[in-house]
């Protein structure tokens, strides 16, 4: 399958700091990553393990130091080209607040596209689209304020898809919502990866969240470390706790239960897995 | 509370008056304060308040929200009335020790409360009957052949917008700081004007923190959104304008023009 | 005797206009001395108004609020010092940092109360060494600091002021699961250092179950339940019923019950688990 986005051996520092001494600090250090066409890859990491970092080089916010980025095949140094990569990389970050530009929902979704020079004609029906497609099409005269932190969210990406987008970076979309807010962006995100083919990254540090990926990276000071499909990256329970993170509760029961003398598999993610598993030992 | 705070001070309704053009709703509120001020006699006034009164009935706007408007001229209203009462020369009307009011003095007094209060009344009902969203949007169209004389109007623009989106949400967190510093025993009701300034500080400090992580988080996510100024952008709400519009800017040119009218028989 | 107590306390907002509702409703609460409480609910179910009632930021619309046996809206009671006696945190309390050091802004709560230098001194001390903040921090700028670190610093700044009452909103809000369990174990070690009273607001019925004493729910503008934590767990049933989500676990051992496994449902960690699950299997092999 064709790669949507690929990194290729990118380092990265910020500028040091002239006031101090220290020198630049790497945060990516030789990361390579593909994410195909198609994918909901999430991505995995304590604070600083560079994930953020990774990800606004996604869609040209951060270009490597060294090594190359391309999206949607073109090279993110290219400036020239700058409006068409975030066109075809969308990107959604962790306040809802801060990205909502206009006063009203239906301005605000159309704001990339009276960036673009869509005409108005076509700008409504798009805006009416994407409006529908994260479910947010009866609030499309309120004020972003009257909204919830979950609705506010949904009205970010809405605007993203608005732009027709191949790929979506999501950076901690979820963070500071509650649970219902949570669950009503985590399923848009995985309507729009489903039923619209719509590439979706997720950075998340919630592994429920990770679970409903098709694929996991893990990164660890600037490093990509580990790569798989949920079920692998979760078995290996000991590993992700030593890099900051959970496991969902279910495969550490499962774990727990193996240490315990039980003869069991950790390649277990979800409920419905975990109560098979015990009905079998309990049997 | 903080939260009450209402910005603008827009009255939703479907009237003629809410459904007009915003630019010819500024248009026609500009005629109506040159004709305001053109009157120079009671009968000039007289005919605009009457264009006044008719468009106020026609907007469907209570009573009681125009009266409110007035509140804060009150001490102008006050201050120009006493100025004039008592200071203009002429035929004595009242006297009592040094105090002496004229018949000149109470005229002029009485023409200037009643401009004042249609000056106020007018530009109440045009931002009454259009929301501050779109009064901006309106400005921005009408000034837009200025940028010709590179006048940065769609930043103007947008920095409006973007000040009516954001203050509910920074009203809320200076709300919240404010609780936060309570909590921690800041006492902001008690001393002198000094200490109360300083009591400030817990406050402003994280207001202005936040208002710059805010900025700086919205300019990154109007980037990834193609945003790159007002060059070839275009607009998901075009203003329309119809019959309805000329013909409200028709008459109010012809309340205008009886007023210079007026001027003339009785200059 | 109860450290906070409230009576038929109720709270309405928006008075006498359309959207007139009320935030909570006739809470009758009793919460002893030295319990570190859980607080679940959703968003809008009451738990943040109730806890702005707690330390008088809010005034009851009606029914009383009674902190270590005094009434806090009586007549000649000073707010100031039932805030000192109550200490809030709020949620993303980073924001509220505004001193130059780290050193000063822990020391804002304590200097309000009016102490002295010296006892200002010991109280900064001891939080920065209970919260591994690190002393050569306390000279820094908190704005230099990291974010878990500067939420750390925030929370120092309530604890500083040695609250016989402490009220955590969401404290792990936003942080990687690192730090939020370097946070929550840092909690734990205050209510066990300090035994007073430590409320900890929460969505995550996880974190809550495993080292509260007792559970607080919350469920439009009511209190749901008030409880130890095996008591509220019993009720799994009902608290999914009002859509709180109740841990992986308990969900996995009500499924079992229901698939006819004769299994208690009370199971909410995964110590718990791996205990019942030995328990039934030992059980068997013995009715075997």
């Amino acid at each position: 399958m064709e790669n949507i986005i690929s990194l290729e051996n990118v380092e990265f520092s910020y500028p040091a700091d002239p006031d101090s001494n220290e020198p630049a600090k790497l945060i990516l250090k030789d990361v390579s990553l593909d994410i195909k066409k198609g994918e909901f890859v999430a991505v995995l990491g304590h604070n600083g393990s560079g994930k953020s970092t990774a990800a606004k080089h996604m869609n040209a916010i951060l270009v490597p130091d060294k090594g190359k980025v391309y999206a949607d095949g073109i090279d993110t140094s290219d400036e020239n080209r700058i409006f068409d990569i975030r066109r075809h990389v969308g990107m959604v970050f962790q306040n809802p607040d801060n990205q909502i530009v206009a006063t009203i929902v239906e301005e605000d979704v159309a704001f990339a596209l009276e960036n673009m020079g869509v005409e108005p004609k076509e700008m409504r029906q798009r805006v009416d689209e994407a409006l529908k497609s994260v479910g947010m099409y009866e609030y499309r005269e309120h004020a972003p304020h009257q909204l919830s932190g979950g609705q506010k969210q949904r009205i970010a990406i809405a605007g993203i898809i608005a732009m027709r987008p191949d790929c979506i970076v999501l950076d901690e979309p979820t963070a500071m919502l509650d649970p219902k807010g949570r669950s009503e962006v985590l399923k848009t995100i995985r309507r729009l990866n489903k039923d619209y083919g719509i590439t979706i990254v997720l950075i998340t540090h919630y592994m429920d969240e990770a679970a409903q990926a098709d694929r996991i990276v893990v990164m660890d000071s600037g490093k990509v470390v580990m790569d798989g499909v949920p079920k692998d990256i979760f078995s290996e329970v000991e590993l992700m706790k030593s890099l900051g993170l959970d496991v969902p509760q279910v495969t550490e029961l499962m774990y727990e239960l193996g240490k315990n003398g039980f003869k069991t598999d950790t390649h277990i993610i979800n409920e419905e897995e975990c109560t098979e598993a015990l009905l079998k030992l309990l049997k | 509370m903080l939260k009450d705070i209402t910005i603008g001070q827009y009255f939703p309704g479907k009237s003629v008056v809410h459904r007009l053009d915003p630019r010819f709703k500024i248009i026609i509120t500009a005629v109506f304060i040159v004709a305001l001020f053109c009157a120079d006699n009671f009968l000039g006034l007289a005919v605009s308040c009457v264009f006044l009164t008719v468009s106020f009935l026609i907007s469907e706007i209570p009573l009681r929200l125009m009266m409110k408007s007035l509140k804060p001229i009150v001490p102008i209203i006050l201050f120009t009335t006493v100025l004039n009462l008592f200071f203009l020369d002429g035929v004595t009307f009242f006297k009592l020790g040094f105090i002496k009011i004229t018949y000149e003095g109470l005229e002029t007094s009485a023409f200037m409360i009643i401009r004042i209060i249609a000056l106020i009344m007018g530009s109440s009902l045009l931002t009454y009957t259009t929301s501050p969203i779109t009064l901006t949007d309106a400005i921005e169209r009408l000034l837009a052949p200025l940028s010709k004389i590179k006048l940065p109007v769609h930043e103007l623009a947008m920095m409006m917008t973007i000040a009516l989106r954001f203050i509910p949400t920074l009203i809320e967190e200076t709300d919240k700081i404010m609780s936060a510093q309570k909590a921690r025993g800041a006492d902001m009701e008690s001393g002198g004007l000094l200490q109360r300034a300083k009591a400030l500080t817990p406050i402003l400090i994280p207001l202005f923190v936040s208002a710059f992580r805010r900025a700086e988080e919205l300019a990154l996510a109007m980037e990834c959104r193609c945003y790159h100024g007002g060059e070839g952008r275009t607009r998901l709400k075009q203003l329309k304008s119809g019959a309805a519009d000329y013909f409200a800017l028709g008459i109010s040119f012809i309340f205008l023009d009886m007023v210079i009218f007026l001027n003339i028989i009785f200059g | 005797m109860a450290i906070i107590k409230t009576e038929n306390l109720t709270y309405t907002y928006s008075i006498g206009t359309p959207f007139q509702k009320n935030a909570v409703e006739n809470v009758n609460l009793e919460i002893e001395e030295g319990e570190l409480v859980g607080v679940i609910g959703h968003t809008g179910s009451g738990k943040s108004t109730l806890i702005q009632h707690l330390n008088g930021l809010l005034k009851p619309t009606s029914g009383k609020v009674i902190i270590d046996g005094q009434d806090i809206w009586e007549k000649g009671v000073k707010l100031r010092d039932i805030r000192f006696k109550v200490g809030l945190v709020f949620q993303y309390p980073e924001y509220q940092i505004f001193e130059e050091t780290v050193y000063k802004d822990i020391a804002f709560g304590p200097k309000n109360m009016g102490l002295d230098e010296k006892e200002i001194d010991r109280r900064v001390n001891e939080i920065t060494e209970l919260l591994g903040l690190g002393k050569e921090n306390l000279q820094k700028s908190p704005f230099e600091l990291s974010g878990g670190q500067k939420r750390r610093v925030a929370i120092a700044g309530v604890m500083a002021m040695e609250p016989k009452v402490l009220i955590l909103d969401e404290p792990t809000a936003g942080l990687d699961p690192k730090g939020r369990d370097v946070i929550l174990n840092q909690i734990k070690e205050y209510h066990r250092k300090t035994k007073s009273t430590v409320l900890l607001v929460s969505h995550s019925m996880e974190d809550v179950a495993e080292f509260a004493t007792k559970i607080l729910v919350m469920n439009k503008a009511q209190v749901f339940c008030y409880d130890t934590p095996p008591e509220v767990f019993k009720r799994a049933g009902e608290l999914t019923k009002i859509g709180l989500s109740v841990p992986q676990i308990t969900k996995v051992f009500m499924a079992l019950k229901e698939k006819g496994v004769d299994i208690r449902t009370d199971v909410y960690t995964t110590e718990f688990a791996v205990k019942t699950v030995a328990e039934y299997l030992a059980k068997k092999s013995l009715t075997n």
